[in-house]
């Protein structure tokens, strides 16, 4: 087709990001084409600069922020009349390469300081400080409690706080998290809701446990033959990594499985997306159960017992000072799960595949006007998704006791769900929604360790209550994908 | 075979059921290059369905669509799209989170091995937009981008693929005048560059403006050709099947006591940015304001907030005396304000409630006896009401999303205009609505009015802001730039409409001298 001649298209208006000056261009006008142009651009321009108040939503928000500040403050004005001695913190652990100094605080002053700080930030809140200001506020008083509250728990103890064992131990409870985050919002993105991710979980650990057995002792077998003790040992111990990759492989192929299932009732049936996820959470809960009680308790050791995954310590990297035994000293299912978050904002947010799966998340029926099937693509997202949510349940096996037990996922599927929620169905954001949960789970445990005098059920209580909080008060409003939940009926 | 030597796209003998209700009677239609084809049709005859089929969206059920002669046969509309078919869909199909390149490209993306590549993609956009003459931003987010804009690109969409045959639904109803102008300018630009253009409508004046060949459809038949040369009223004649007045005949209006008065009114919207910013009007009795605008500078909003549906910041409004600045929707209705709103699918009626239901929604109080609905009573008013408004359909029974727009439309003024009114707030009441409908409605408002009700209507129709109003306030940027008498010119309007004051658009338009001749004279005459 031949080039069009300049000026054989009118020039659509142009986008015009200040107010027509009243006096400029538009009074010489006169005629009618130009004036609808001054008003076409004018209509381009409204929202541009306009006049800003604070809406009745964030007002509301930053009420209950700041009031949420205050009650914290006095939470820690209480752990001041409670605190002693002071509080020894650790930036390593004897065993590192390098140890790092340790660094001591008095715990009453602290803990005030802490309040204090708290306090103020609730100030600026209520005073309307600017938005970037807030930012900083909202953090700092995070840093306050944090601080405040493991100056009086570590207080007068027997042991110092360990950083790195915290941090550390943050990364790792975050990996069941992380997968089932992935593996729920993909489906989600795709415009099916996943509230089985449990499902997903419990099926997929609970396939780990028989399988990665049943691979150990099938490659074992020959090594009780052995008339060497060290030959048979060895031997013994080379089943390890095939275990453990098969138990993995397996829950993946168990969580895709659940997938399909969803799918199929979902996508091809029409049946509400949410009550299908919570029948099979039943469902998966009820058979795991089932299966564990007749036939995989009866007989541990030839249905229920995993080699678990050892650390791995990265050459070089991992004798780096503080940041080393942090990041660099994990387990290979921690790596995966870091890995796998940049492969799926890979996958959703630089191919094809996934700009498709995100049109039908949000308008269908736009979809299928340029051609796209819809089911079908929904299919491959929750297919896909399956794998990752499925890999999720290997977790409680390999990274744990090696043995399933029932429900053993102990309703972390749900905080998975949550976890992506928060983070806004992105999967950078949900994997530091998980850090935030894991970093939360392992202070409770090292609360345990420090011997607060806090119940133990109190404690293992802790991290919901700070994910209920986070999603109430502090993440405020999220835009889930538009037809996030509602099955296309073409 | 082509017809007539002819190429093109023709339809021969479409038909196309839901159902007992037949869509597409056996419809014959030729669709040829450099031509510019009107369907003229009422709500409901079967234009965009015939369109779907044609586009590969829906099955038909009998009857062949070729291209130069070769039959065709569309799975689905990516078929439809490669054979060189691109449409602009009566709801637009963008996604408002992807960015305007990346709904360009949706369904037929650039890059190697399933990766997308976007700065191709963002820079065949731009190659696109150049060639057109369409201004748009690749990187822009589509949910940001005004009406007009988002038009623009639901085009460029449609001409990706080089498209020869463009489909155009219904593409002016949601769009200002002035954005109307510019399609307008477009679609006779692509005709002269070759494409055959499909434009569905029922503005009478626009078809009157590109058609080069015009088919009715009335209940899913061709009913006829006309020609372009036609007047507006013959077209609408052979449109509805009757004669139709275009303009509405209205007496001179009686004002009688301020019913309606808003004060400094200020109101932002959910974002925080102030969209009604300092609005004071008055409304009488018996009278008619209309609000004229650019669509979203500020008359939802300044809708929304004299109901009680959104809080506002700061002002005060008065009905009948009294202050109904915190009332609530319930309270609003109670003390007597009927409103229409602008979008009546979703926030005018429930469209899964039946017909009946949606009649007696706002009062259901009154025909309920200890909590029991009397349902002889709901039935019988609203067979009354659909008696009276004309509203068509086969029972009060089914629900009100089997009514067409038009009628719905009429329900949704049926049940405000039931009971009695102090004052009557329509958004946009004939928005999408064709002519026999409009000369209905438009009517009913008058007849309100000469019962001594206040009312003001928003509206972005110059049309119907010239046929209804006694007075016209035109907003822009959320102020009212200025109440002017409705025998001011459009063109004047039109600059108030971007923002210029009264006097200043008078000046420019040469209907008022400039101020300093003004001055001059004055001393002139002085002398
Ligand atoms: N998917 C559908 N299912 C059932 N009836 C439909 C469907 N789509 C349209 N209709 C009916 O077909 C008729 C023609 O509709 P439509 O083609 O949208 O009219 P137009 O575009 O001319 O206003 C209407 O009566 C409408 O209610
Ligand atoms: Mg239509």
């Amino acid at each position: 087709m031949s080039p069009i001649i300049d000026g054989k298209f009118p020039k659509s208006t142009d986008v015009v990001d200040e107010l027509l000056p009243v006096s400029g261009p538009v009074e010489a006008a006169g005629s009618e084409v130009e004036a609808s142009a001054a008003a076409a651009a004018a209509v381009e321009s409204v929202s541009a600069s306009l006049e800003h108040a604070e809406s009745a939503e964030d007002r509301s928000h930053r009420l209950s922020v700041a009031t949420l500040m205050l009650l914290v403050s006095a939470l820690l004005f209480f752990m001041a009349t409670k605190a002693r001695g002071t509080a020894v913190f650790a930036l390593s652990d004897e065993s590192d390469s390098v140890v790092l100094p340790r660094f001591s605080v008095p715990a009453v002053p602290t803990v005030i300081v802490c309040a204090v700080i708290c306090i103020i930030a609730a100030a600026g809140l209520f005073l309307k400080a600017p938005p970037k200001v807030r930012v900083a506020l909202n953090v700092l008083a995070g840093l306050a409690l944090l601080v405040g509250f493991l100056s009086w728990a570590a207080g007068d103890r027997a042991f110092p706080f360990y950083i790195t064992a915290q941090l550390n131990g943050s990364l790792a409870l975050a990996v069941p998290l992380i997968f089932g985050a992935l593996g729920g919002l993909i489906g989600e993105r795709s415009g099916v809701v996943n509230v089985a991710v449990e499902a997903q979980f419990l099926s997929g650990a609970f396939a780990a446990a028989l399988v990665g057995t049943m691979v150990k002792n099938a490659i074992q077998a020959p090594c009780k033959l052995m008339a060497d003790a060290m030959a048979a040992s060895e031997c013994m111990a080379d089943a390890a990594p095939w275990a453990i990759s098969a138990a993995m492989a397996a829950s993946m192929v168990m969580g895709l499985l659940m997938a399909a299932l969803l799918a199929l009732f979902t996508v091809k049936y029409l049946v509400d997306q949410v009550v299908m996820g919570v029948v099979m959470n039943l469902f998966a809960t009820g058979l795991t159960g089932y299966l564990y009680q007749q036939f995989v308790n009866s007989d541990r050791e030839t249905y229920n017992f995993v080699p678990t995954m050892s650390r791995i310590s990265v050459p070089g990297l991992s004798e780096i000072p503080f940041i080393g035994p942090i990041l660099f000293q994990q387990k290979p299912l921690t790596y995966i799960a870091f890995g796998c978050v940049v492969l799926v904002w890979f996958l959703l947010f630089r191919t094809k595949w996934g700009l498709r799966v995100r049109s039908v998340g949000e308008h269908p029926e736009a979809a299928e006007t340029v051609g796209i099937n819809v089911r079908a693509t929904r299919w491959q997202a929750v297919l896909v998704g399956g794998l990752f949510a499925g890999l999720g349940g290997s977790y409680f096996i390999v990274m744990a006791t090696g043995q399933f037990v029932r429900d053993i996922s102990s309703g972390l599927g749900f905080v998975a769900i949550a976890t992506f929620i928060m983070g806004r169905w992105r999967p950078g954001l949900s994997l530091l929604m998980a850090l935030f949960f894991g970093f939360v789970s392992q202070l409770t445990i090292q609360m345990q360790s420090l011997n607060t005098g806090l119940d133990g059920a109190f404690l293992s209580m802790l991290p919901y209550v700070a994910t209920v909080v986070a999603v109430a008060g502090l993440v405020g409003r999220v835009v889930a994908p538009a037809a996030d939940g509602t099955n296309y009926v073409k | 075979m082509a017809p007539e030597g002819v190429g093109g796209l023709t339809l021969r003998g479409m038909t196309k059921r839901f159902g007992s209700l037949v869509a597409n009677d056996s419809i014959d239609l030729d669709i040829i290059p450099g031509r510019i084809h009107c369907l003229l049709g009422e709500n409901g005859a079967g234009k965009s369905t015939l369109m779907n089929v044609l586009y590969g969206l829906l099955p038909a059920d009998e009857g062949t669509v070729s291209i130069d002669g070769e039959v065709q046969h569309f799975r689905d509309s990516r078929d439809a799209i490669d054979a060189g078919i691109g449409m602009v869909h009566q709801h637009f199909m963008l996604i408002n989170v992807f960015t305007v390149a990346e709904n360009i490209v949706l369904g037929r993306e650039p890059g190697k091995f399933g990766y997308l590549d976007m700065a191709s993609a963002r820079k065949s956009v731009r190659v696109l937009s150049e060639r057109y003459h369409l201004e748009v931003n690749p990187d822009a987010v589509v949910g940001d981008l005004p009406v007009g804009v988002q038009q623009r690109v639901e085009i460029l969409k449609a001409l990706t693929n080089d498209a020869k045959y463009l489909i155009f639904d219904e593409p002016t109803a949601v769009l200002t005048p002035q954005e109307t102008d510019e399609l307008m300018g477009i679609m006779r630009a692509l005709r002269d560059e070759g494409h055959a253009i499909v434009f569905i409508t029922h503005k009478l004046h626009e078809v009157r403006e590109v058609a080069d060949d015009i088919t009715v459809i009335r209940r899913g038949k061709v009913v006829g050709k006309a020609e372009p040369g036609m007047s507006e009223a013959q077209l609408a004649e052979m449109m509805v099947g009757r004669s139709v007045s275009l303009t509405v005949a209205k007496d001179v209006a009686t004002p009688g006591a301020t019913v309606l008065s808003v004060k400094n009114l200020r109101v932002s919207d959910p974002s925080g940015a102030v969209v009604v910013n300092d609005v004071s009007f008055d409304v009488a009795a018996g009278e008619i304001v209309c609000v004229a605008g650019v669509q979203g500078n500020g008359q939802t909003e300044l809708a929304s907030s004299l109901l009680g549906l959104i809080p506002i910041l700061s002002g005060k409004i008065e009905l009948d005396g009294k202050d109904i600045t915190k009332n609530n929707p319930h309270d609003s209705i109670y003390a007597g304000i009927g409103y229409v709103p602008e979008d009546r699918q979703r926030d005018g009626m429930v469209t899964s409630f039946t017909i009946a239901e949606n009649l007696v929604l706002d009062r259901i109080d009154d025909y309920a006896k200890f909590g029991r609905i009397d349902l002889r009573g709901v039935v019988g008013k609203a067979d009354a009401l659909t008696e009276e408004f004309d509203i068509r359909t086969p029972s009060t029974a089914l629900p009100g999303s089997s009514l067409s727009g038009g009628n719905q439309q009429k329900l949704v003024l049926a049940r405000e205009l039931s009971r009695p009114l102090k004052l009557l707030l329509a958004s946009q009441p004939t928005r999408g609505v064709d002519v026999g409908a409009i000369e209905f409605l438009h009517n009913r408002i008058v007849a309100e009015r000469d019962k001594g009700t206040a009312v003001l209507i928003i509206s972005t129709e110059l049309d119907e802001v010239e046929n209804l109003a006694d007075r016209i306030a035109v907003m822009y940027r959320g102020q009212v730039v200025g109440i002017v008498p409705p025998d001011t010119g459009r063109d004047v309007i039109g600059l108030m409409m971007a923002g210029m004051t009264y006097e200043d658009a008078q000046v420019s338009c040469g209907v008022r001298p400039a101020a300093a001749n003004v001055a001059a004279i004055d001393e002139g005459q002085e002398a």
